[in-house]
């Protein structure tokens, strides 16, 4: 699947302003859409190891040293147990995550680590978590982080702008962080959890598709809520209407304490079911997460065996 | 399928609910089930029918037939249970309704299970609505049981129940029929529907298990022939019935003139109203839970779709986007969102229905999606392209068809949505809570929801307006529909002759005057130029009054139909009025006393006491209207539910023979005072109290068409009004032989019929609050919130 990347286009603020997202309405729709659906035996094998290729294996921690970054760019390059993988049958799937998400100062190790893996590297830059040091250095750290191998950015919006309604403001940040990006793909984390509403939300998706996000994200993972499926729902529903009247296909990329298999299976089906099955491909599809991965690898091994994992079977991640 | 291949299309595989608990469960009765009569299995004596799976075909069990003998037996082992049932301390029969809540619960999987076998719909909707929402009516209605004597003082129960129940919410709707009967201290025969008894059944099981007194709860299986004798059984004191509205009339003049109270749960059309402002992704969500919820076979589904007209493209192309996501099939499947009709009978007249839109122009679209090879599956459809003449704007369905129409403003979207012979539900769907509110307080329906659709809870009340039906079920009005007034007469209501004329003329030197009509704020003649003498009690001529007829009634009904200022006046307007007419009255108290005086024959002490009463009981009415609260519920949700009382409408009132002006005013004031418009046939013997008292009404303010006064002989005039569809309710209080006539008539349009059932009403010491709930109807505004 070639995915024409989004130029962006002029801001329409006017159909920003039209945005009406009714949140009892979207936390029945969210409550219902996992009760609808669900998969089981194969398919839910099937689904988790879809689901490793959507993580984005994370590590951004203040304590995170090179030997951690490794530690994380080992498991990356080998998710599942073998023996679990040629009992389902896919060894041959060549099944990793979609990429590696570190800090700025880590890049350089993972890439080295992951050399020859075809894994791509994420970092997150504009001084994240909170966005605001000054505009000049988030934009020499994203170049400065493509620079040292990172192919996707992971960038913070100004919170400010969207509670203020500074439409303007959030759609020249977000360009300027294209700018910046080159060919490295950009995504933009909406930081939900201190946006207040979800009208906000779907806005500010909105906004930062039009000024050429390549992705949408929820969350940091530090603010105090993070990726929800109310707040996911808001998000991919502006992804289709943008999808509609653009042509171009964003990504989504929820983060924030999505730790177990069922959850991760939640957000696919929610994708699958909002905007089909494109949008479960790595490319439109992340998952921002570190422990995720090992409660997957127990469902699989599972699956392989009918027999409940221990925790301690699964390499730590 | 292998791993890797589902990892490369990402379909969903099957996840099939095992049914293995509910078939062992049938086959442990030998797939063979008697009549639950007197707390035990009894033999049909009507042999048996099959009761099968609609998805599939498969038989499930013979199921007992219920003949008019198994009837009687039940009635009879209800009766007899229903004694020591009444006797019982509330908190003992709240701790058996709480007893089944429990076991409900604890039975969930295999009666969810059962349920989807029998009737077809997913397990989704069986396991995640149908049988919670049994319990918590369960749980709901033990707590009604337990404040019984301090909530409803002033009432008791009404004896023993017949409920008949429909196949597309079985096991629920024996719920909403048994849990609030109970609570209320009555005893039950109920009928499950013919295509979905097996809920019922396993039911009986819980009700063994909880202890239930033999023969308070009886369950007899059959077909239409047992239902028509349940309604025919003359030991019954109500029929709760939710069902068709074809069967709902039938049920109307079966019962007419019986004393049997009703309670009645019809068809609809209900629309769906979506503002260019709402939030559009979930209004589409919300037209999927509202017309491919239980494959449409839903008696409140959004199934007339009203999109404003900007809007209108962009919203059919995202519907038909989402419609090709649903997915058909097995119900067992936990994947599926719409299962099988209940019976092939349904799918062929869905079928049928659908066709015959499409002849009639509609365009029908229907998505491209895969229905297994057999079984009673259609695929859901969206008809545009059609208009309110169309038949399929008007009828019901009944299946996962909407039908969508646009609208330009506000005010065209009401009169669209209130173009309908039905008036059970409403949603409404913008984001301006002016709009919304507005459109609530408008909408002809029962249940009103905005920015949601079909939400359900025991503690808001649930039914319809005009043809959808009356009576409550849920919350405390619905325990009203279970209950009738401690202080009943049980006398025998005479019919009253004029006396015998022995004068014909008037006294010399009298001018002579006949009293005319009162339509429309005007005295006006009768149509037919005739009038007729009225007599006093001592023989003499009293004088005249116009002779009514057919096209004064409709003359009246016009009048009353054009005078909606008055339901949108404020209670305190009315309240103001009201209290003037009483200024007024009292002003010529001593001229109406003598009149009852010389009509009636009673003592002047008597007589001056009725003027007085009367006065006092217009001012109780004043006080009332600015005072008959709803009241907001408690479901268990983030929302405001309001249960608003709203009036009927154009009410017909038949006052009593006796009691010329307290039985009148006892009667108009507190229709009036909550905001009906009333066409009233006074006391045919002694009229001239209500021609002198249109006199007050005509100096009092009271705008045009609120009261009409149209005297006459009461058996003829009230036949007319029960034969005027623009009339929503009828209070016959007048001669007993009209009775039935009136209740027999009213059922064309289902109107709300309230009589003496032929028993003396006590006029002196009636209890106002009474009269405030028959005058009005509750609705239900669902208002969920959340910035």
């Amino acid at each position: 699947m070639i995915i024409d990347r989004n130029p962006g286009m002029k801001p329409d603020f006017d159909w920003v302003k039209t945005i009406r997202v009714n949140r009892s309405a979207v936390e029945r729709r969210a409550a219902t859409i996992t009760t609808r659906r669900t998969v089981k035996q194969n398919w839910q094998a099937a689904w988790l190891l879809r689901a490793i290729t959507n993580i984005d294996l994370t590590s951004l921690s203040g304590d995170d040293t090179q030997g951690r970054i490794r530690r994380l760019a080992a498991k990356a390059r080998q998710p599942v147990r073998a023996d679990v993988l040629k009992a389902l049958g896919v060894q041959n799937l060549n099944i990793h995550p979609g990429a590696l998400c570190v800090y700025h100062q880590f890049v350089k190790t993972a890439v080295a680590a992951l050399d020859g893996s075809g894994i791509p590297v994420a970092a997150v830059s504009t001084g994240f978590p909170a966005g605001l040091s000054p505009l000049e250095t988030r934009i020499r750290e994203i170049e400065l982080s493509v620079a040292a191998g990172a192919c996707e950015i992971d960038i913070v919006i100004e919170r400010h702008m969207v509670l203020t309604g500074d439409w303007q403001g959030l759609y020249d940040l977000v360009c300027d962080a294209r700018k910046a990006c080159g060919k490295a793909h950009l995504k933009v984390i909406l930081a939900t959890g201190e946006l207040g509403t979800l009208n906000n939300v779907a806005r500010a998706s909105l906004v930062a598709m039009m000024a050429g996000a390549d992705f949408i994200k929820t969350s940091t993972g530090k603010e105090p809520v993070n990726a929800t499926l109310p707040v996911a729902l808001s998000m991919v529903r502006m992804i289709r209407d943008y999808y509609q009247r653009t042509g171009y296909r964003i990504g989504f990329k929820p983060a924030g304490g999505i730790s177990d298999a069922k959850t991760a299976l939640n957000f696919m089906i929610l994708m699958k079911e909002e905007l089909g099955n494109d949008w479960l491909s790595p490319q439109l599809f992340r998952i921002g997460a570190s422990s995720l991965l090992s409660d997957i690898e127990r469902q699989l091994e599972h699956c392989a065996t009918g027999r409940y994992a221990a925790r301690h079977h699964q390499p730590l991640v | 399928m292998s791993v890797t291949e589902i990892f490369d299309n990402m379909e969903y595989g099957p996840a099939i609910e095992s049914a293995k608990a509910a078939q062992d469960w049938l086959d442990s009765h030998d797939r063979s089930f008697d009549l639950f009569v007197a707390g035990k299995w009894q033999k049909a004596s009507g042999g048996s029918f099959k009761s099968t799976n609609p998805a599939n075909g498969e038989f499930l069990a013979d199921i007992g037939l219920g003949n008019a003998g198994d009837i009687d037996k039940a009635v009879k082992a209800a009766s007899k249970a229903m004694g020591k049932w009444q006797s019982l301390s509330c908190h003992a029969r709240a701790k058996y309704l709480y007893a089944l809540a429990r076991l409900v619960q604890k039975h969930a999987r295999i009666l969810a299970v059962l349920e989807t076998l029998d009737n077809g719909k997913p397990i989704r909707e069986s396991r995640d609505i149908d049988i919670p929402l049994v319990a918590r009516h369960f749980y709901h209605h033990a707590g009604w049981a337990q404040l019984l004597d301090d909530e409803f003082a002033g009432f008791k129960p009404l004896g023993v129940v017949g409920q008949i129940i429909p196949w597309n919410f079985p096991l629920l709707m024996l719920a909403w029929k048994i849990a609030p009967a109970l609570a209320a201290g009555n005893v039950v025969v109920l009928k499950p529907a013919e295509y979905t008894p097996l809920t019922a059944l396993y039911f009986c099981e819980l009700c063994q298990k909880a202890g239930i007194p033999e023969g308070v709860i009886n369950i007899v299986t059959g077909d239409g022939e047992t239902g028509k004798a349940l309604v025919a059984h003359q030991a019954i004191s109500k029929i709760a019935f939710t069902g068709s509205s074809e069967v709902g009339k039938y049920i109307t003049r079966e019962t007419a003139g019986t004393g049997k109270q009703l309670t009645l749960e019809l068809g609809g059309k209900s629309p769906f109203i979506l503002f260019d402002d709402a939030d559009i992704d979930s209004a589409i969500e919300g037209i999927v839970d509202a017309i491919w919820f239980n494959q449409g076979e839903v008696c409140c589904a959004g199934s007339r779709l009203l999109v404003q007209e900007g809007i209108a493209e962009t919203v059919y192309a995202k519907l038909r986007q989402r419609m090709s996501k649903l997915r058909i099939g097995n119900p067992l499947d936990k994947t599926i969102d719409i299962g099988a009709l209940a019976d092939e009978v349904q799918l062929h007249q869905v079928q049928a229905m659908v066709d015959q839109g499409v002849d009639e122009g509609a365009s029908l679209w229907q998505p491209d999606i895969t229905l297994p090879n057999s079984g009673c599956y259609i695929r859901p459809g969206l008809l545009t392209d059609i208009d309110p003449a169309s038949t399929l704007v008007q009828e019901e369905i009944f299946g996962p068809f909407l039908v969508a129409m646009s609208f330009r403003t506000p005010s065209e979207a009401i009169a669209l949505a209130n173009n309908s012979k039905y008036g059970l539900a409403a949603s409404i769907w913008s984001e301006n809570i002016n709009t919304a509110l507005d459109m609530a307080a408008e909408v002809k329906a029962g249940v009103v929801w905005i920015n949601s659709t079909n939400q359900f809870d025991a503690a808001c009340g649930f039914g319809g307006f005009r043809q959808s039906g009356y009576g409550r079920e849920g919350g405390r009005e619905g325990m009203y529909s279970c209950l009738k007034p401690s202080g009943l007469k049980a006398k025998k209501l005479g019919i009253f002759k004029p006396a015998k004329l022995k004068t014909t003329s008037p006294k010399p030197g009298q001018i002579d005057r006949t009293a005319k009509h009162y339509i429309g704020g005007k005295q006006c003649r009768a149509d037919n130029g005739q009038s007729i003498p009225v007599i006093n009690a001592d023989g003499s001529l009293a004088g005249e009054v116009a002779d009514g007829s057919r096209k004064d009634i409709r003359n009246a009904v016009e009048a009353a139909t054009r005078a909606t200022g008055w339901s949108r006046a404020t209670a305190h307007l009315r309240a103001q009025i009201i209290y003037y007419i009483a200024e007024n009255l009292q002003i010529r108290a001593d001229e109406l006393a003598n009149r009852i005086r010389t009509m009636t024959g009673t003592s002047a002490k008597k007589a001056s006491r009725e003027v007085e009463q009367s006065i006092e009981t217009i001012f109780t009415c004043a006080a009332w209207a600015d005072k008959y609260d709803g009241a907001v519920h408690s479901p268990p949700v983030r929302n405001v539910a309001i249960a608003m009382n709203e009036p009927l409408g154009v009410l017909g009132i038949v006052a009593p023979q006796d009691n010329p002006l307290l039985g009148l005013v006892s009667l108009i004031f507190p229709a009036i005072a909550t905001g009906n418009r009333v066409v009233v046939i006074p006391s045919d013997i002694h009229p001239l109290a209500a021609t002198d008292f249109y006199q007050v009404l005509e100096t009092s303010d009271l705008p045009a068409g609120v009261v009409n006064i149209v005297t006459g002989e009461q058996c003829a005039l009230a036949k007319t009004l029960s034969q005027h569809d623009e009339v929503s309710g009828i209070w016959y209080f007048g001669n007993p032989q009209a009775v039935k006539t009136v209740q027999y008539e009213a059922a064309a349009n289902l109107k709300q019929i309230w009589t003496h059932d032929g028993f003396e009403t006590d006029w002196q010491s009636a209890d106002i609050r009474q009269f405030l709930r028959k005058a009005t109807q509750v609705k239900n505004i669902w208002i969920p919130y959340g910035a």
